[in-house]
């Protein structure tokens, strides 16, 4: 499964290069020309069937929240910040890799013995955590780890329950895996795919990906927050699993082009393929950067709801993946000159 | 030097308090090749004997290690897929949010314990602490029904942790309080097969010592030895750590000290690691709580006790981290220390 090897590649952001080899050898087969740029981004054009259609960009980023490796004590601990928006409490007791080398570490803490009844009312940050690699001195850590280099989890994925997955970053490689999926088909349309860095450290990428490109709308493939859970109060929860892909109509960083949104769903619509709206302004996508690209690209963001974003292990349903893939796939099928058009 | 795979095994297997049958086959199916017997009593602990040479009366040795683990616990199935727990032992559930589990029920079935998204979070909750009944096990499942018949209220909990192999001979993993010390148990037994040893060895895995030292109670009931070795892991030094509070990896076994352990015992326990060259470390226990040593103590009308621990890091999470040197140290006092038995020895421990 394309998403499982997505999912264990190593891609703090700016340290994307496990991620990005694994999807050009991915979409080699399937496109007309592959280039990366100054950023790292990596880009690929495929050829519509009709001459002068549109260009459309689709756009994935190829980052995962991190840690970095900020400092070696002279016991052999690292200590390390993160990259990207992680809930500092989420890290005690974690095993990660650290660096392309992918040297296994476990997130240590003092004990709770050892820890005063106030002390365990309070939760572990980051002050409070070291990595641990198991080196007995800073000689012989320096060895495997450097400082600068990334760490991420180290999850394993396995289907849950009801057609489910539980893996790590799947903000955004279950972007990446639809992109790559549809790819594979032929369009009116031409594709301009760019599989972005940095989008957890500020959509650094997305800012650059869409330049000089003649792009003339651009579809965001995410994974958005779910919340869906005990306890949420049902105007918080943002998305559910299993209610198809999730239009944002607004965020942190972008106004959907209410045109392209409404052609979208009218797409929807009518291929019966389920679908919802993204319930909340939080939050931002590559779409933020996008839009405002040249003088300016009407951009829509389409996400599979995903519980516990950012963290060791997050849940999505596959049947939210695979109408992404056929929503996305049926409105390029359907795109021409007309309906790209404000 | 310390056989890693029976190291994974018996980390990664599941023993909850209460719930050790799983975690207690992969033992007993380790001990047999090299003991004469092996068999769970009647609360379930694994009790293996290795004979000794020459006539009765042996002296009776038990070796006592706790196979049981921290977990969770089933209290409630909700709406969506959704369980709620409790905890077994002192789990500190600080380090709950995030985790990948596994839930023991009528088959293994993963989840996660699901943290709210960042983004969501006001900058206020993100310092609170997360507290036990926030908290809830996410199977996937969306029918509470099918649910229920898997894993209904009482199922136990751990969490999903592969045996991480660091550098410099350490590992890090679940359940290492005590697997660590079982694992030097029957490296021990294992390594008596070579050896002339005249005393008896019972080899004990014992139950529920998590939930307050329970198995250590019958055990040495039943077997009634001469004296008794419990062998635990004690904290390894963290940072934040005072000298007393945490012993550093890699420098050998802690000897234990103090009203639980008889200084007779203590002693040969010294004198064998300096015969053999073993380095070692004393750690000293004004009070008799928080190990089998407590419990082995005062069965029958008392046992001459001691206390072999190995050092851990960041004890009852998910990633508690020990050396692997100092597993095959352990193993070795314990086999010098029983090497070197002498009834005599024995009779002197009731002569103050």
């Amino acid at each position: 499964m394309l998403l499982k090897r997505l999912s264990a590649a190593f891609g703090p952001p700016g340290q994307e290069g496990e991620v990005r080899d694994l999807l050009r050898r991915e979409i080699g087969p399937y496109v007309d020309k592959i280039w990366t740029d100054a950023l790292g981004n990596l880009l690929a054009e495929k050829k519509g069937l009709e001459e002068g259609a549109p260009r459309v960009m689709l756009t994935a980023h190829m980052d995962e929240v991190a840690l970095m490796i900020t400092h070696i004590e002279d016991t052999g601990l690292l200590r390390f910040k993160t990259m990207g928006g992680i809930d500092q409490r989420i890290l005690v007791s974690k095993p990660v890799v650290v660096g392309v080398k992918k040297v296994p570490g476990v997130i240590g803490s003092k004990a709770i013995h050892l820890v005063t009844p106030e002390e365990r009312k309070r939760a572990f940050m980051l002050r409070d955590l070291y990595l641990d690699i198991g080196a007995s001195s800073r000689e012989e850590a320096e060895k495997l780890v450097t400082v600068g280099e990334g760490a991420v989890f180290n999850s394993s994925f396995c289907l849950l329950g009801d057609n489910r997955v539980r893996a790590k970053a799947l903000d955004d490689r279950v972007g990446c895996s639809a992109l790559v999926e549809i790819l594979q088909r032929q369009y009116p349309v031409t594709l301009i795919a760019a599989f972005t860095v940095q989008e957890e450290v500020g959509l650094r990428g997305a800012r650059v990906a869409a330049f000089g490109k003649d792009i003339d709308l651009a579809l965001v493939l995410e994974a958005t927050m779910a919340f869906d859970v005990p306890d949420s109060k049902p105007h918080e929860t943002v998305t559910y699993l299993g209610g198809g892909p999730a239009l944002t109509i607004m965020d942190r960083t972008l106004i959907a082009d209410p045109a392209l949104l409404a052609s979208l769903r009218k797409t929807a619509r009518e291929r019966k393929i389920p679908y919802q709206l993204r319930r909340t302004g939080t939050g931002g996508t590559d779409g933020g950067a996008i839009h405002l690209t040249e003088d300016g690209i009407p951009t829509v963001v389409m996400a599979v709801p995903c519980r516990y974003l950012h963290s060791p292990a997050s849940v999505i349903e596959l049947s939210d993946y695979h109408h992404l893939v056929d929503l996305t796939s049926a409105f390029l099928s359907e795109l021409t000159e007309g309906r790209a058009d404000k | 030097m310390v056989d890693l795979d029976i190291l994974r095994r018996l980390s990664e297997e599941a023993g909850v308090s209460g719930s050790e049958l799983k975690v207690a086959e992969v033992i007993m199916e380790a001990l047999r090749p090299y003991t004469d017997s092996v068999a769970r009593d009647i609360l379930g602990n694994v009790i293996a004997l290795k004979k000794g040479e020459g006539g009765q009366p042996r002296p009776r040795v038990l070796l006592a290690a706790h196979m049981d683990e921290i977990g969770l616990m089933v209290t409630r199935v909700e709406e969506g897929g959704f369980l709620r727990f409790t905890t077994v032992g002192g789990v500190d559930v600080r380090t709950l949010l995030g985790q990948e589990v596994i839930v023991h029920g009528v088959h293994s079935l993963p989840g996660v314990i699901g943290a709210k998204p960042p983004h969501l979070q006001t900058p206020d909750q993100r310092k609170e602490t997360i507290t036990g009944e926030k908290l809830y096990i996410d199977t996937g499942f969306k029918d509470k029904e099918k649910l229920e018949q898997i894993a209904p209220i009482g199922t136990v909990a751990t969490i999903d942790r592969n045996l991480q192999l660091l550098t410099e001979g350490r590992v890090a993993g679940k359940a290492l309080d005590n697997r660590a010390g079982v694992m030097v148990l029957l490296g021990c037994l294992q390594e008596l097969m070579g050896i002339k040893h005249c005393a008896d060895v019972y080899g004990v895995a014992t139950i529920q010592e998590e939930v307050g030292i329970r198995g250590a109670i019958t055990s040495t009931y039943k077997i009634n030895p001469d004296l008794g070795i419990a062998i635990d892991v004690c904290h390894g030094d963290m940072p934040g750590t005072r000298g007393d509070e945490g012993y550093p990896l890699d420098k050998g076994p802690a000897i234990g000290c103090g009203p639980h352990v008889h200084h007779q015992l203590f002693r040969a326990l010294k004198d064998s690691a300096e015969r053999v060259g073993i380095s070692y470390q004393i750690e000293p226990s004004p009070t008799p709580a928080g190990t089998d040593a407590w419990g082995i103590q005062i069965a029958r009308s008392g046992i001459p006790t001691a206390l072999i621990s190995i050092p851990l890091r960041y004890m009852h999470t998910s990633v508690e981290t020990i050396s692997t040197r100092d597993l095959y140290e352990t193993t070795r006092l314990l086999v010098a220390f029983i090497q070197g038995l002498k009834s005599s020895f024995v009779e002197g421990l009731l002569c103050y």
